[in-house]
């Protein structure tokens, strides 16, 4: 069962950008992709646990700011010959807001 | 009945007349005059003779046989003193004869600027044989030679006389060579090439007398400086040879006036050659004379044709130096510039375009596909469907992707590869030929891409152009997987085809992804906006962090916050907001930087505007500590407090650092001024470093002492303050606009030389130039990026939700 709630407006992030929404476990980076897509994931590099949504976003991807690993948006997963992978969430657009599904946040308090 | 047909003047337009005229058997019966004491030669190979590369025997066009089988009377060595057009007479030296038609080729007498000394035995002129045998009896004896005038004449006779071991000095009036045929950028190339010939140079140079007793000494120009010389050449210019046909009563203006015929004002007299003017215009080039020529055997025998001017093409006859120059390039309302330029080989390309026709070109350095662009603006072909690769010549035309072989397989033979080592495809081309089938190999016996290594691409292509398929051409060095392009290939892109976004970019340079990685984006960033400071807005999302966040991350993901300290200046007020910004922020760890000044580590990105927005208030603005930009301009306490000190070392540098901050460079920016050579300031180890001393302020440049540690060259020493700041203003410019992008000023300079960058500055129109461009970009650029993110973009810093709240519930 989903349970979408309002997070921000699209445009509170910029194209090829990304901003965080915090939780009580941490923080989730948001990103939103050239082409308006927005993927969740956690903000967490699996290298040394660098900032994602400070890092560069391209296609479908994002590098990380410390140590320029590549990581998919969609999957979660290293690029190349790097090796780890980042836990994602469902998000969606609807009417130019952002919609995270809140089983994330129990997820998040899971973990 | 045959007619009588003479001729004054045995020159290259009245050969081919004579040519023409007995080609259709025309029946005249031609006596022929040349003051010379010989007939008709190839005057323009005159230079290949004084370089010794041909004799005078071989650049003869027309020998004893041919006059004697064509039945010409020759009257050589004879010089005509008149007409008599009454009684149709012309009279020689050595007596009087009769035409029926008469024909003036008297081309043109080399003009000799009226100044003292000028009539001195080894001043001498360059028009004849009798000239250019003067020269190479002179140069024998070796010695200095000064030549008046960088036009064509003058710089083959300097290049000649050079090659024969003279010390050569060339003067010219204006700022830059050959200034009716070259553009600025053009003439800087000549000009560097030709010094490197050994031949040294001097612009705007105005001679006002020649020196020596008995013979020519020296040569003293306006602001008194003095050069000594054994040979004078003077070759300033030419003015049609008209004395006959004044005295004889035509019509003359600055050369005798003839109409499309080529008739004069007496229509039985013809005249042809330099010695003409038709329509306003004069000649000075051979390939008019040849359209002319053909008219004037045309019209003796009455065939109907007209002589219509055209567009001409220049081309210097010096080893080397290949410079191309064609039509209209001034600039003009509605006229488009594109402009290809790669200083590491010397090449440059200018086409002028106007209403969609090439309407003049300039090239120097490749000139391979001239022909094809001086068929473009003969033909006024409409150029709009190849404008975008129009520049790269017709290989890259009819639809043929940007292929880097074609250009490298047009490449003329001499053209420069390795810049370090002076190796050109010639060398490479025999070494291969010689079994050197791979990179290592040709590296081991030509040396080429064995110094900096920029060529080494270049190399590779040469190797693939030659040997074909058994070559693998190893993955060019591109910027990044996106494209195959290299750095210096993309900002040719940028700036000859004024590509002003990035879309743009990757459109038209093909980029293989949507939109670029982490490696191209910021690349490309920068070079937008150092190309194009007023059109191109600055994109965050394709900085690194530091700089889109004007703060340096740190492995936890906190920030650190660097205020400037301008030159290491501060007040007890601004340390005491820094101490209380500690405070507030609860700032784990306050450090003094190696940059002269205080860095606040461990703030939280939310805390940044607000940290930001107090250090304002108490005046501070962004240090740049994060940026690939000016970082700090280090100074020591100098003239104000030190027993050493020759300058202010400290006042110097903080208007450095408030005159340079804000501006984006390809890599880190550190400057230093010290106030005297004990160098306090470790000036020597910067990019940019100022050493004070009694007499003025030594600026070097390529210093670091990071991974690579290395001393700064000397740039240049001036005497005041203002010219420091001038020409430090320059040479960022010039780096910026240059230099690939992670390239700290000592990289840069290893590829392009510190000989070039020096010429650029010592150049006082291209530093005033280069100044200019980079004061435009900071009227945009030199500004407090925290004031303003502080001020509107603050709410980019915080948290786009907090949801722990609603977890916690
Ligand atoms: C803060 C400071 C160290 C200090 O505590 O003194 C420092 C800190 C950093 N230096 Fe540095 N450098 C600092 C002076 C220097 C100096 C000394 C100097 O400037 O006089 C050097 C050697 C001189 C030189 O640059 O040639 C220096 C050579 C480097 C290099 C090597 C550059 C190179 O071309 O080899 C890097 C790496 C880079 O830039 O790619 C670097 C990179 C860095 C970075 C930005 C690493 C990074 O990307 O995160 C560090 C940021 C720390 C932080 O979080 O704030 N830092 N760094 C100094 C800041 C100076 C300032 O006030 O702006
Ligand atoms: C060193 C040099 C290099 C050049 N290089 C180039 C080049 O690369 N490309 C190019 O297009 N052009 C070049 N030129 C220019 C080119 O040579 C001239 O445009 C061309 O020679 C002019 O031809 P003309 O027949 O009008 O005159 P000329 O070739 O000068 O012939 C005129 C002749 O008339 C004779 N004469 C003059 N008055 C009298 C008189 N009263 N009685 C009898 N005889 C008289 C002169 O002695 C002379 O021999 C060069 C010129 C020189 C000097
Ligand atoms: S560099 Fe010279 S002026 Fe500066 S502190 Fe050292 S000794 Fe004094
Ligand atoms: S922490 Fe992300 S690459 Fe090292």
């Amino acid at each position: 069962m989903t349970n979408w709630i309002d997070i921000a407006a699209l445009d509170d992030i910029p194209q090829r950008g990304a901003r965080v929404v915090k939780t009580s476990d941490g923080c989730v980076a948001v990103f939103r992709t050239a082409d308006d897509e927005v993927f969740a994931l956690n903000n967490a590099c699996p290298h040394k646990a660098g900032p994602l949504a400070e890092g560069i976003v391209h296609g479908k991807s994002v590098t990380c700011p410390l140590h320029n690993w590549v990581i998919s948006l969609e999957t979660g997963q290293a690029q190349g010959e790097d090796d780890g992978q980042v836990t994602t969430y469902p998000a969606r657009i609807e009417n130019r807001r952002i919609l995270l599904d809140r089983s994330f946040l129990r997820a998040q308090a899971a973990a | 009945m045959t007619q009588k047909l003479v001729v004054i003047g045995a020159g290259m337009a009245s050969g081919r007349v004579l040519e023409h005229l007995f080609e259709a058997n025309a029946g005249y019966d031609v006596t022929l005059f040349n003051a010379e004491a010989r007939g008709n030669y190839n005057r323009i190979m005159l230079s290949p003779v004084l370089s010794g590369e041909k004799t005078y025997d071989e650049i003869v066009t027309h020998d004893a046989d041919w006059y004697e089988a064509n039945g010409v009377t020759c009257r050589f060595g004879e010089h005509v003193t008149a007409i008599d057009r009454e009684a149709k007479t012309v009279t020689g030296q050595n007596g009087t004869v009769a035409y029926d038609k008469l024909l003036i080729a008297t081309g043109s007498a080399p003009f000799i600027i009226p100044v003292q000394g000028k009539d001195l035995p080894g001043v001498i002129t360059y028009r004849d044989l009798d000239d250019t045998n003067a020269m190479i009896d002179a140069a024998a004896k070796g010695g200095k030679a000064v030549v008046i005038g960088g036009g064509l004449l003058g710089l083959e006779a300097a290049a000649g006389l050079a090659e024969r071991g003279m010390e050569v000095t060339v003067l010219h009036l204006m700022g830059h060579l050959m200034e009716r045929q070259l553009d600025e950028s053009a003439g800087f190339l000549l000009r560097r090439d030709l010094q490197n010939k050994g031949v040294r140079i001097i612009c705007q140079a105005s001679t006002v007398a020649i020196l020596g007793e008995t013979h020519v000494e020296g040569v003293m120009l306006e602001d008194n400086t003095g050069l000594e010389a054994d040979l004078v050449v003077m070759a300033v210019g030419i003015r049609p040879e008209t004395r006959l046909a004044t005295d004889a009563g035509l019509e003359v203006a600055r050369g005798i006036e003839v109409n499309a015929q080529m008739q004069t004002s007496d229509l039985d007299i013809y005249a042809v050659g330099e010695c003409v003017e038709f329509d306003g215009h004069l000649f000075g080039l051979v390939a008019p004379l040849y359209d002319q020529a053909k008219v004037v055997a045309d019209s003796l025998v009455d065939e109907p044709n007209a002589f219509v001017v055209k567009e001409l093409a220049t081309k210097l006859k010096v080893t080397g130096c290949d410079l191309f120059s064609a039509g209209d390039f001034a600039d003009g309302d509605g006229r488009e510039d594109i402009v290809f330029r790669d200083p590491a080989r010397g090449v440059y390309r200018r086409l002028v375009i106007d209403d969609d026709v090439l309407i003049g070109a300039v090239m120097y350095g490749d000139t391979a596909d001239s022909n094809w662009f001086f068929g473009l603006i003969k033909d006024k072909t409409d150029i709009s469907d190849m404008r975008d690769t129009l520049i790269f010549g017709p290989a890259y035309q009819g639809g043929t992707p940007l292929d880097p072989l074609a250009a490298v397989a047009a490449l003329p033979r001499d053209a420069e590869i390795c810049g370090c080592n002076g190796i050109c495809k010639r060398q490479i081309e025999d070494a291969i030929a010689a079994g050197a089938t791979d990179l290592g190999a040709v590296r081991a016996t030509t040396k080429a891409s064995g110094s900096c290594g920029t060529c080494t691409g270049l190399v590779e292509q040469v190797l693939a152009v030659t040997l074909g398929d058994d070559f693998v051409m190893p993955a060019a060095q591109s910027i990044c997987a996106c494209t195959d392009m290299t750095h210096e290939d993309v900002r040719r892109m940028i700036k000859s085809r004024a590509l002003k976004s990035m879309p743009a970019v990757w459109q038209e340079c093909g980029w293989k992804t949507s939109c670029g990685c982490h490696v191209c984006r910021p690349a490309l960033n920068f070079y937008l906006l150092a190309d194009w400071p007023l059109d191109y807005a600055d994109d965050p999302q394709s900085r690194f962090i530091n700089e889109r966040k004007h703060a340096n991350i740190q492995k936890d993901g906190t920030f650190s916050v660097v205020p400037r300290m301008w030159g290491g200046i501060t007040t007890p007020d601004e340390l005491r907001a820094i101490a209380d910004a500690a405070d507030k922020y609860a700032v784990p760890t306050v450090k003094v930087t190696g940059g002269q000044r205080i860095d606040l580590l461990g703030v939280q990105s939310e805390d940044l505007p607000h940290i930001w927005a107090d250090l304002n208030a108490a005046g501070m603005v962004s240090g740049h500590a994060y940026s690939k930009g000016l970082r700090t301009v280090k100074t020591c306490v100098g003239t104000d407090h030190c027993r050493f000190g020759t300058q202010d070392s400290t006042g110097l540098g903080i208007k450095l650092e408030k005159t340079l901050w804000g501006s984006w460079t390809p890599h880190k920016l550190k400057l230093a001024v010290s106030g005297c050579p004990r160098n306090c300031a470790e000036a020597t180890c910067k990019d940019i470093g100022v050493v004070c001393v009694d007499s003025g302020y030594q600026v070097s440049i390529g210093g670091a002492a990071g991974m690579d540690v290395k001393e700064t060259e000397l740039l240049v020493q001036v005497a005041t303050e203002d010219e420091v700041i001038a020409v430090i203003k320059a040479v960022t410019q010039l780096y910026r606009e240059n230099a690939k992008y992670l390239d700290r000023i000592y990289k840069w300079m290893a590829k392009v030389g510190l000989e070039w960058i020096k010429e650029q500055i010592d150049n006082p129109q291209t530093r005033q130039a280069l100044v200019d461009r980079f004061e435009l970009s900071q009227s945009i650029y030199r500004k407090d990026p925290w004031a303003e993110h502080a001020a509107d973009k603050s709410e980019s810093y915080q948290p786009l939700a907090n949801l722990a709240l609603e977890a916690a519930e």
